[in-house]
């Protein structure tokens, strides 16, 4: 599922018959349909490597992929789509002369599957022609027959399709009562069913679950308009995350609403719409140093964007540099074991392992068990993430397990795993953070973020901006970014709240690759502030 | 075989359409066939062939419509995908807005596809891939780039008579390479829809040169400076600049074509059609017999497109809408070609009109500036004013006396669109880039507001 698919899908884009990406639309009950039989899977799957292995591949896996989306987009008042889509196939990806090759196919007859096998074998030996440097595998045992399941409550796809549109409109109409002119609100469910083999001889079937329910809201006014986007997350969590539990709440003096494991959708639409009306009438920063206090809704993108992506080793050893880029945080900083990321509070972490996450799974793309590592220990680079072909490279002997394929047809590579900042081991409060700042300035929710291709300069903003004063939240103000360097920011962190205020983040679309894929990622933290950050200001006229 | 010959896609849609049963059935068929290589470290990394097709039923009762996918097709799936699109429409709730379908179109005939490009082989997509890495690494530099080639096809046809069916091949090529210290990095891209006119090894030239060039690189303060950027660097400015064109986000006062409301004044125009927001030599445009740059000739609801303009003379002289909104507000529907869907799909094709300069002629005839070989991680600053944040990227040089003097670190830009067609100083022959036709711009007063390290 690429970001341009979606737009399409879920009518934000032209009007016309638009295709879903690769799948097919099936009615609502039929996503419920058992899925195939694990035996089944087994004996196609063994059929792809046996036919890899006899033409030569001294190693080869096969993804067995049917994977579930369903989309309701509503505006205003109107439902304007509701799609459900189903894409299954087969990936087949192998080692032949030490060189990669893959093929996919959706048609799943055996005859289809040896054929893709054969095809992915033929291109790993047209390629192995100018392949200099053959591929290195950091071993990885068989597991044999496994299984693995998001932890869910309710089965976002089993729920009836009036609730869900229900839902949205009482969310457009809770907008719209409270000063919103304009809004999209959108459902996106997403069921990964996926079966990995390799040679190796693990046989893992896993059925992953994911929720996004985004709205973006505009109110116009006088002078010009206004936007307010959600503060929801994406979660590998089922319908249950739609439950705004008053547990799951930590409210903020004076500004927002956080929310941890359960969401209420109509509580943010409603503070979105009287958010848009002082938007109108706010007034813009005064661009200069402050401190600034960051939300968790906030924080989980900075922290994507200037630690979870420049601390992917394939960026790092250039195999990105031809899209996404390389990056600063190069291999002689980290052999050094002296690299002060950040300051001695900052300690950040990546794992697959936790719960509601959108990274979590037993395993990974490659059949790897998922675990958790260090990235910055007390402030100092510590490691990386990498895969099975790329650990060697580190001197290290066991893969990370982050490796990661959107889809059966897409080839499996080095993704980020969850990447999160470690919460205070005191359980101090976002307002005992703030107490502390004499000019500063909260910033909640994720807007414009930009940064260069090796993760040093970046400039961020986000969707609501509150003026600190003397220890508290004043007003909301307008035309806020930060503008930063990585390192200097993180070594400007000094205070971070503790584990009741930690949150997760995430992106639903992070993209990298060419062909560009994207994936789904959490990002943990606490209420953070960093101090003396230069501020400036976005309005302008033209 | 998932790329079908004309009358093969007719016979299926006809055999579709047959089993209908609501008020109006509209279906499509999408096929893509394509591979694809990738290289860094001057070696091959990855690479892979996919290919799909799909077929989608709407279905309409009343002002409620359905729709349904699927990629098998057998009597008994066919019957089952019109099926299922109309018993989702039956479920769905009415949609007011609603429009009919389109009758029978005439439709130009653009030359998109080309046998060169649909008989790439793995063979020849690692050959295109050495011709790149081999001068690379004769000159000690390090290669990283992409290669792919699909061929494409769509065909829509409709209970009331409409027939549409348009086949189209393209390649892209990207490489980036950069010295061995990393302080240097060259860019090139190249696409085409013929894959003989592609040759990696003269493309990827450039990219040797502009990285050994961009070494060295010494900082500037940030501020206003002129500025030449290549179509690389423009291109995705403009394209953002055009999806925000929509008539009824400006409509309804939330878009940089919304009017503002003049004091004293009742009713009147709600957006900024037929008036000069721009240089007069500003002049955007559609055209899906563009013979460097073609497209299919309807959009995706089938309707014919033809040369359009959007902006001319500098004003803004259409506006792409829905059916629905053109009718609502009794303008003329001006819907945009169909780019595709799924891996290959692209952005709507703009093209711009500029003049025969080439960018080593821009370059003679600059006193002072900065050449800009491409911007990276554009976002959004204020959809008011098209406030845009990003980075050059890949080699970025000063300007004196007509050549370049030297390499420069990377700045980041606040900067609007808007204003950058105001300020144009010379615009060059125009290029084919991401599909678009895009000149060289030599543009004055284009903000820098901070250096960035990365190269």
């Amino acid at each position: 599922m690429q970001r341009r698919d979606f737009i399409k899908l879920t009518g934000v884009g032209a009007g016309g018959l638009m295709l879903p990406m690769s799948g097919f639309a099936v009615s609502a009950e039929q996503l419920l349909d058992k899925p195939m039989d694990v035996a089944y899977k087994k004996k196609l799957a063994d059929i792809a490597l046996n036919a890899a292995k006899a033409k030569g591949a001294t190693y080869a896996d096969a993804r067995i992929g049917r994977y579930l989306n369903q989309f309701v987009t509503t505006q205003e008042k109107r439902v304007d789509n509701i799609v459900n889509t189903e894409s299954a196939g087969i990936g087949i990806r192998v080692i032949a002369n030490g060189t990669w090759g893959f093929a996919s196919t959706s048609n799943m007859t055996p005859d289809s599957i040896a054929k893709t096998a054969e095809q992915a074998v033929a291109v790993a030996m047209a390629n192995a022609k100018f392949q200099t440097v053959p591929v290195q595998l950091a071993p990885v045992k068989g597991v044999g027959e496994v299984s693995w399941n998001t932890p869910i409550k309710k089965n976002a796809l089993a729920i009836p399709i009036k609730d869900k549109v229900d839902l949205l409109l009482s969310v457009n109409d809770a907008a719209m009562s409270n000063g919103a002119n304009y809004i999209t609100s959108i459902l996106f469910l997403v069921n990964e069913q996926k079966y990995f083999a390799s040679t190796d001889g693990s046989y893992i079937d896993q059925d992953v679950h994911r929720l996004w329910a985004p709205f973006f809201a505009t109110a116009v006014g006088k002078s010009g308009f206004k936007q307010r986007t959600g503060l929801g997350n994406p979660v590998g969590m089922g319908f249950e995350y739609l439950d705004g539990k008053e547990e799951d709440k930590i409210r903020i003096s004076g500004a927002n609403v956080g929310y941890k494991n359960s969401y209420d959708m109509l509580e943010d639409a409603t503070a979105a719409g009287k958010q848009l009306q002082a938007k109108l009438k706010a007034k813009s920063v005064e661009p200069g140093k402050y401190d600034l206090v960051l939300d968790p809704a906030h924080l989980m993108l900075t922290i994507h964007e200037s630690v979870g992506h420049p601390l992917e080793l394939d960026r790092v050893l250039g195999y990105e540099a031809n899209f996404a880029g390389t990056s600063f945080a190069t291999l002689d900083k980290w052999r050094s074991g002296k690299f002060n990321y950040g300051s001695n509070i900052v300690n950040l972490f990546a794992d697959k392992t936790q719960p509601y996450s959108l990274g979590n799974v037993g395993y990974d793309d490659e059949g790897v068990k998922t675990k958790e590592w260090d990235l910055v220990k007390d402030g100092t680079l510590v490691n990386y993430q990498a895969i099975r072909d790329q650990v060697h490279m580190i001197d290290q002997k066991e893969s990370h397990g982050c490796c990661y394929a959107q889809s059966w047809r897409d080839v499996q590579f080095q993704r980020m795993p969850n990447v999160s900042l470690k919460p205070n081991e005191q359980d101090l409060s976002a307002d005992d953070i703030i107490k502390d700042v004499e000019n500063g300035i909260y910033i909640a929710g994720r807007g414009s973020f930009s940064i260069d291709q090796q993760r040093y300069n970046f400039q961020f903003g986000g969707q609501l901006f509150f003026e600190i004063k003397d220890g508290k939240i004043t007003e909301q103000i307008e035309d806020v970014a930060y503008q930063s360097n990585t390192q200097q920011f993180w070594n400007s962190c000094t205070a971070l709240a503790g584990k009741s205020d930690y949150r997760l983040g995430g992106s639903f679309f992070d993209g990298k690759g060419q062909p560009s894929q994207v994936s789904a990622v959490s990002h943990g933290c606490p209420t953070t502030r960093f101090n003396n950050i230069n501020v400036i200001n976005t309005a302008r006229k033209v | 075989m998932t790329i079908l010959t004309e009358q093969h896609a007719k016979t299926l849609l006809q055999k579709v359409l047959s089993f209908s049963k609501a008020d109006q059935c509209e279906c499509s068929l999408d096929g893509q066939v394509g591979g694809n290589i990738r290289t860094a470290r001057n070696t091959v990394s990855t690479a892979g062939e996919q290919s799909d097709l799909t077929l989608a039923v709407q279905s309409t009762f009343g002002k409620k419509t359905g729709v349904a996918t699927i990629n098998e097709f057998d009597d008994a799936s066919l019957m089952k995908v019109v099926k299922r699109s109309e018993e989702l429409a039956k479920l769905a709730p009415e949609n007011p807005e609603n429009m009919p379908i389109f009758g029978k179109q005439q439709y130009l005939e653009p030359k998109s596809a080309f046998d060169s490009t649909s008989n790439v082989t793995p063979d020849d997509r690692a050959q295109a891939a050495e011709d790149s890495i081999k001068p690379s690494k004769a000159n000690k530099l390090v290669s990283s780039g992409f290669l792919q080639d699909a061929t494409t096809f769509v065909a829509i046809m409709n209970s009331k008579g409409l027939f549409a069916y348009n086949k189209a091949t393209n390649v892209d090529f990207t490489v980036t390479i950069r010295t061995e210290d990393g302080k240097g990095s060259g860019w090139v891209s190249r696409d085409y829809s013929d894959f003989k006119r592609l040759n990696t090894k003269k493309a990827s030239q450039v990219a040797i040169e502009k990285s050994i060039s961009s070494a060295k690189a010494k900082e500037m303060e940030p501020g206003k400076y002129t500025v030449i950027l290549e179509p690389a660097a423009s291109v995705q400015l403009l394209s953002n600049m055009f999806g925000s064109m929509n008539q009824r986000a400006a409509d309804e006062g939330r878009s940089f074509l919304s009017r503002k409301p003049v004091a004293g004044e009742e009713g009147g125009a709600t957006n900024r059609l037929g008036e000069k927001l721009f240089d007069e030599r500003v002049h955007i445009y559609s055209d899906p017999m563009h013979s460097e740059a073609p497209t299919a000739p309807f959009a995706g609801d089938g309707h014919r497109v033809a040369k359009t303009d959007w902006i001319k003379a500098g004003k803004v002289v259409n506006m792409p809408n829905s059916p629905y909104w053109a009718k609502k507000t009794g303008v003329d529907y001006s819907p945009t070609a169909y780019t595709g869907s799924g891996l290959f799909g692209g952005p709507a094709q703009i093209i711009m009109a500029g003049g025969n300069d080439s960018l080593e002629d821009m370059i003679k005839n600059t006193r002072r500036g900065i050449l800009v070989t491409r911007l990276w991680y554009i976002r959004a600053l204020d959809p008011q004013t098209l406030l845009y944040t990003g980075l050059t990227r890949d080699g970025t040089f000063y300007i004196e006396n007509g050549k370049i003097k030297h390499p420069i670190k990377n700045f980041r830009f606040n900067e609007s669109p808007i204003v950058m067609l105001n300020n144009i100083e010379a615009l060059g022959k125009p290029q084919r880039i991401n599909g678009s036709m895009i000149p060289p711009m030599k543009i004055r007063d284009f903000t820098f507001s901070s250096l960035s390290d990365a190269v």
